[in-house]
């Protein structure tokens, strides 16, 4: 009911646009977007796949939710096998594409082969075409939009684009929507960019007509929208100072990775914290926040909107760039600043407008940037035209490489191998701050042990945005859990995993999980759809999805080998702070995890598990 | 007294909750293409602006329609169009000089908003109070109103 | 105080309303010379198209609602005006004296001199008895003959469509409204009306009519000939001031008026098509025929004559029009000014075309084609000589952000 049952089916090669009825059998196991679009995903793709070749496909995918007045409601997934990690990939974003793509009519889209020349979707409710994109290849995804608009005369368009970094090959190009939110990590924008599509832009004027229960639907988001708006963290905390409100936390924690890893506490952490975003700046008396924003439909309003200092030698001579844009989130701040040693705010928040301009994930390119630092430092860059500042706390690097990195100039190359590829090319594989090929987020598994066993299996590498334990070892959500120990964390860990997946396939964003369980959840789901949606079936939702993103990472070659971290995590010790002392003790936790998840000794999920969840 | 919309960009952070609210009030399913009030974003400068119908003294769209499909609601002072009476003619939508008035081509008749009837459903689900629905002066709308006075009426002295 | 109004169309209804606000104790008489109750004619392809009954263009809705506001209507044609002694002469021959006398006669269509064209049907396209005679003819898969492709031949256009005819329209311009829209604007509505079955003959004229064979022969300058069952003409309006004639009050094109709507003579006011006032793009006196001016001189107009001193800001040239689904629109000086500059987007296979004439940083005239949002914000920039500061380079970069640049200059962000 509050799917529209329609999908989209875009074959680049043949450049055809088929409308298809929505697998409602399906529907009613995967629910929508991160596990439907899973769904479709791997019954169509061979997993062994090149993940750029034409034979792998995309998947843009909106859950029941997007589009209707569930708080938070206007998020959309891109589903694919991800260049970065060869596992499934599965990147959501927020801002106001998804719920068009649901105005429009369509529950997700799913493109295959590749284009001849660069092309772009437009889609306006029923109609669909794929225009050139030649007048844009090679442009930022800002320029995208403002042509898109213009070329159609509609500023009500909503679009996603991929900037040059997923044109020139950065295997960790993100798609970007709305200007400054983005589907940003896996590589995502690599894959679009491979089958030569540059943007998708729709107008959707058809609405969502129905809910399955109407009085109980309102009755069910009102109430879920009292409990995030009463709710410290997602009623003030997130507001105020976004996700930005965590980088003095973790860093009193002992978690804030610094320096590629090497330190688990960063000086500079207040001089770039959310806090710090508020203080007027000595140049200019004026801060570098604007105001907070808001996704479609989200009553949280986390979302960063910042000004550049005109005078900071980053922008000095670039007014594209004065004008207020998407601010530092928490784990580009982190990456772009902590990974790399920089503490100059305004460094930042350029490097950041420029990942989304340019269409990179901050998360790889800082994290990558850092290991490339220290790559230079121990000497391994000897002889490699790096730039002479390539040095950990060098906001003139920062600058420097970012801008280098989105175009594909000099080093900037290199930096577009991600960390990985980097460091295995320059003889130091151990220093890639990785798992399954993607970079960590901003947390320290030394000082947080749960997410160490998180990062560990997330099935699209390392990543927060899969089991984030943070929210127990640190915060106290759902209940308070210590940091260091790992008993009862294999438990914990799949618990979250389940839950996020069943959170993500329903089209909101996982930041209500601050204030919501599935109890939140569930009554939304259930009075919007058919079916019945209960914690129980939401719950198993997950771990189904779970498994089936596992098999198919098992069948693209991945076992239970890439389950690991670096070994700096594994043995060298935290330096600093509570965590001092500390490694993280995966070898704890991982045997525990895979019974509970009634996978075998390998990681294998066993037939019993299988059937039980109808896999 | 009757009570107006009060919008403040300051508040607003484009969540749109609003549009969906309005176009579930009017059109009976979420459409915010459909909503009669709009959230207009100021992307350079940061700013999210809501903005709707005046519902101005001078009611220009009242008097350029030519079949009296625009009449005054006596409750709420709001301008509301009766569907049945517009022929689709438009003439409204370039009178207001607000362009507040909207013509709906799903429908063929023209959209604007009417207050609910005294209980402006964006007002209801707006989260942060960036559109309340009260007695007051200094409105958003106010400003609008009194912008449209003084510069219309400079026009006039030109 | 008695008010005497002269035509009953919009703006003297608006008049008459407006007076009787403005001035509760006065008696107002609004003469009319056609039997209906007042009605819009705006709302006659409406009727056309059998979208509205002949009630549905009736410009109030409540039967009673001139008895209820005091409102005396009478039928009645003026034939002459006595401005010395403040005395109307109608056409039977009585006399009605004003106070206060406010002319809104409106005008009629021009019958172009075409041998034939006395033919029944051959008909114009303006009353209600119009519209009665043009629906008997215009059946299904007749075939008609529209001379004139200006905003009324547009807007009948798209009623005698709909009824299924088959249609052929012939203009003499070398394009489609061409006193409303520019080159780019007229010639995408002529392909539009080319790809959705209607013959379109730009730079043609009708030179005769032949009624003597059972349908109509429609001869044309360039030597073809069209057989039509019913040939509508649409060939531009004028005001009906034949009457004021010795009266004293200075004409031009129509009635002249200073910006309280006042003409030459005192006490005698002018409002809607019959009125030549004051320009609001050129300055220069002009008659606009359109309804947004007809309802807001009518308004003015009434305030002064209830003594409340109010100057009318000038007629601003706005039309919008929708021909077969395709909406277009202009505004003010939408043909540019000396010195100004404009901005615009074509896109004429999708039929969609913004364009905005600057005059240094204020926006003085616009044309679309295909835009339906918010288009009323390009009269409330024109009309308020709003410095755009900022918006304009925003303006030429993208000209379809015409509602933010009215709200960023309007509201305090």
């Amino acid at each position: 009911m509050a799917w529209q049952r329609k999908i989209l089916r875009v074959n680049l090669t043949e450049g055809t646009c088929t409308p298809e009825p929505l697998n409602m059998e399906w529907a009613a196991q995967y629910l929508g977007q991160r596990g439907l679009a899973t769904k479709y995903f791997v019954e169509e793709v061979d997993a062994t796949v090149d993940p750029l070749s034409p034979d792998n496909k995309m998947i843009m995918a909106t859950g029941p939710l997007t589009g209707t007045i569930a708080s938070t409601g206007g998020r959309y997934s891109v589903i694919t096998k991800g260049p970065l990690t060869g596992a499934i990939a599965c990147s959501n974003s927020g801002g106001y594409f998804g719920a068009e793509m649901k105005f429009a009519g369509w529950d997700m889209i799913i493109f295959e082969g590749k284009a001849d020349a660069p092309v772009y979707l437009y889609l306006e409710d029923d109609e669909a075409e794929l225009l050139s994109a030649d007048a844009i290849w090679g442009k930022t995804t800002w320029d995208t939009e403002a042509w898109i608009h213009t070329q159609h005369q509609d500023p009500q368009i909503r679009i996603s684009s991929i900037g040059p970094a997923g044109e020139n090959g950065v295997t960790y190009a993100c798609i970007v929507n709305d200007l400054h939110r983005a589907a940003g990590r896996s590589g995502v924008g690599t894959v679009m960019g491979s089958k030569n599509l540059k943007a998708v832009a729709i107008r959707g004027t058809q609405g969502v007509r129905t809910v399955k229960d109407p009085s109980r639907f309102m009755e069910a988001t009102t109430a879920a929208k009292k409990v995030l708006a009463d709710n410290a963290v997602t009623g003030q905390g997130l507001p105020t100072y976004g996700t930005q409100v965590l980088m003095n936390v973790i860093n009193e924690t002992g978690a804030l990775p610094t320096r590629n890893h090497r330190d688990v506490q960063f000086e500079g952490a207040g001089k770039i914290s959310g806090e710090a975003m508020h203080e007027p700046r000595a140049s200019d008396g004026k801060p570098n926040l604007v105001t907070n924003a808001a996704c479609f439909a989200c009553t949280i309003a986390c979302g960063r909107v910042s000004r550049l200092d005109k005078n900071h030698f980053t922008v000095k001579n670039k007014p594209e760039y004065w004008g207020a844009s998407g601010g530092l989130e928490y784990e580009n701040a982190w990456a772009l600043g902590a990974a790399t040693g920089t503490d100059d705010l305004e460094a930042l928040t350029y490097a950041n407008f420029l990942c989304n301009a340019y269409g990179m994930d901050p998360i790889t390119f800082g994290t990558t940037l850092g290991a490339a630092m220290e790559l230079k430092e121990i000497g391994a860059l000897d002889g490699v035209e790096t730039g002479d500042d390539l040095v950990f706390g060098s906001a003139q690097a920062l600058a420097d490489l970012v801008e280098k990195t989105g175009k594909g100039e000099g080093f900037g190359v290199e930096l577009g191998l991600g960390s990985k590829l980097l460091c295995d090319k320059y003889g130091h594989p151990d220093l890639s701050m990785s798992v399954k090929g993607q970079e960590f987020p901003a947390y320290d598994s030394r000082g947080i042990q749960g997410m160490g066993l998180a990062y560990a299996t997330s099935n699209r590498g390392a990543c927060h945005l899969r089991g984030y334990t943070v929210a127990s070892e640190v915060l106290g959500i759902p209940v308070k859990t210590d940091p260091h120990a790992t008993e009862g964390k294999a438990e914990l860990v799949k618990a979250f995993q389940d839950a996020t997946a069943a959170f993500d396939s329903a089209g909101i964003c996982l930041f209500t999980s601050f204030a919501w369980t599935l109890a939140d959840v569930a009554p939304q789901v259930d009075a919007a759809c058919e079916g019945e949606w209960s914690v129980e079936n939401l719950g198993e939702l997950g771990e189904r999805i779970w498994n089936l993103e596992r098999e198919f990472n098992l069948r693209a070659g991945l076992t239970a080998k890439d389950d690991t971290l670096p070994k700096r995590l594994l043995t060298e010790a935290a330096k600093t702070g509570p965590a001092k002392g500390l490694v993280n003790k995966l070898g704890e936790m991982l045997p525990e995890y895979y019974q509970l998840r009634g996978w075998s000794e390998d990681g294998v999920p066993t037939d019993e598990t299988l059937k039980r969840l109808g896999l | 007294m009757q009570r107006s919309l009060v919008l403040d960009p300051k508040k607003c952070t484009g969540c749109m909750q609003c549009e969906m609210a309005c176009s579930l009030e009017n059109e009976g399913y979420v459409v915010p293409a459909r909503s009669r009030i709009r959230v207009f974003a100021f992307h350079d400068e940061g700013r999210y602006a809501p903005f709707t119908c005046t519902q101005c003294s001078e009611a220009w769209c009242l008097h350029a329609c030519p079949v009296e499909a625009i009449t005054i609601d006596a409750s709420t002072g709001a301008k509301v169009v009766h569907d049945t009476v517009c022929v689709g003619c438009k003439v409204c939508t370039i009178a207001c000089p607000f362009g507040t008035i909207n013509y709906a081509s799903n429908s063929g008749k023209v959209i604007k908003c009417d207050l609910c009837g005294g209980e402006p459903a964006c007002a209801h689900a707006c989260p942060t109070g960036a559109i309340t629905y009260q007695d007051a002066d200094q409105t958003g709308l106010d400003r609008m109103r009194r912008w449209a006075g003084e510069s219309l009426s400079s026009a006039t002295a030109q | 105080m008695q008010h005497v109004i002269i035509g009953n169309g919009p703006a003297g209804v608006v008049a008459a309303d407006t007076l009787r606000k403005a001035d509760p104790q006065a008696s107002i008489i609004l003469l009319g010379d056609e039997p209906e109750p007042p009605y819009g004619r705006m709302a006659i392809p409406y009727l056309l198209e059998g979208n509205i009954d002949e009630a549905g263009t009736h410009l109030r809705r409540d039967a009673d609602h001139f008895t209820r506001h005091d409102i005396e209507l009478r039928q009645g044609r003026v034939t002459s005006v006595d401005t010395e002694a403040s005395e109307l002469t109608l056409d039977g021959g009585d006399s009605l004296g004003f106070d206060h006398l406010l002319i809104a006669t409106g005008s009629r269509p021009n019958r172009p001199p075409i041998p034939g064209i006395d033919d029944p049907r051959v008909q114009t396209c303006w009353t209600l008895a119009d519209a009665r005679a043009i629906a008997q003819l215009a059946d299904k898969d007749a075939e008609v003959v529209l001379l004139g492709a200006g905003f009324i031949g547009c807007i009948v256009l798209e009623a005698l469509a709909a009824r299924g005819v088959k249609l052929t329209v012939v203009e003499m311009a070398d394009r489609m409204v061409a006193r409303m829209l520019d080159a780019n604007a007229g010639s995408m509505l002529g392909t539009w009306c080319e790809q959705h079955g209607v013959s379109v003959r730009t730079g043609v004229s009708v030179t005769g009519v032949d009624g003597s064979g059972e349908r109509l022969d429609v001869s044309l300058d360039d030597g073809s000939s069209l057989p039509a069952q019913l040939l509508i003409l649409a060939a531009g309006v004028r005001p009906n001031i034949d009457f004021l004639d010795g009266s004293g009050i200075e004409t031009d094109n129509g009635i002249l008026v200073d910006e309280c709507l006042h003409t030459s003579k005192p006490g005698i006011f002018a409002a809607g098509d019959v009125a030549q006032g004051r320009d609001f793009s050129t300055g220069h006196r002009m008659v606009h025929a359109i309804q947004p001016v007809a309802a807001d001189q009518g308004r003015c107009a009434a305030m002064n004559m209830a003594v409340h001193p109010t100057a009318y800001p000038g007629g601003l040239a706005m039309n919008v029009l929708s021909t077969l689904g395709l909406v277009s629109c202009s505004f003010g000086a939408w043909d540019g000014v000396d010195g100004g500059d404009s901005t615009q987007l074509l896109d004429r296979e999708r039929f969609r075309y913004l364009n905005l004439q600057f005059a240094a940083d204020r926006l003085v005239g616009a044309t679309g084609i295909g835009l339906t949002e918010h288009v009323g914000a390009l009269r409330g920039l024109i009309q308020s000589r709003q410095r755009l500061g900022p918006w304009k380079a925003r303006l030429q970069r993208d000209p379809t952000r015409i509602m933010e640049a009215l709200v960023g200059c309007s509201v305090q962000l």
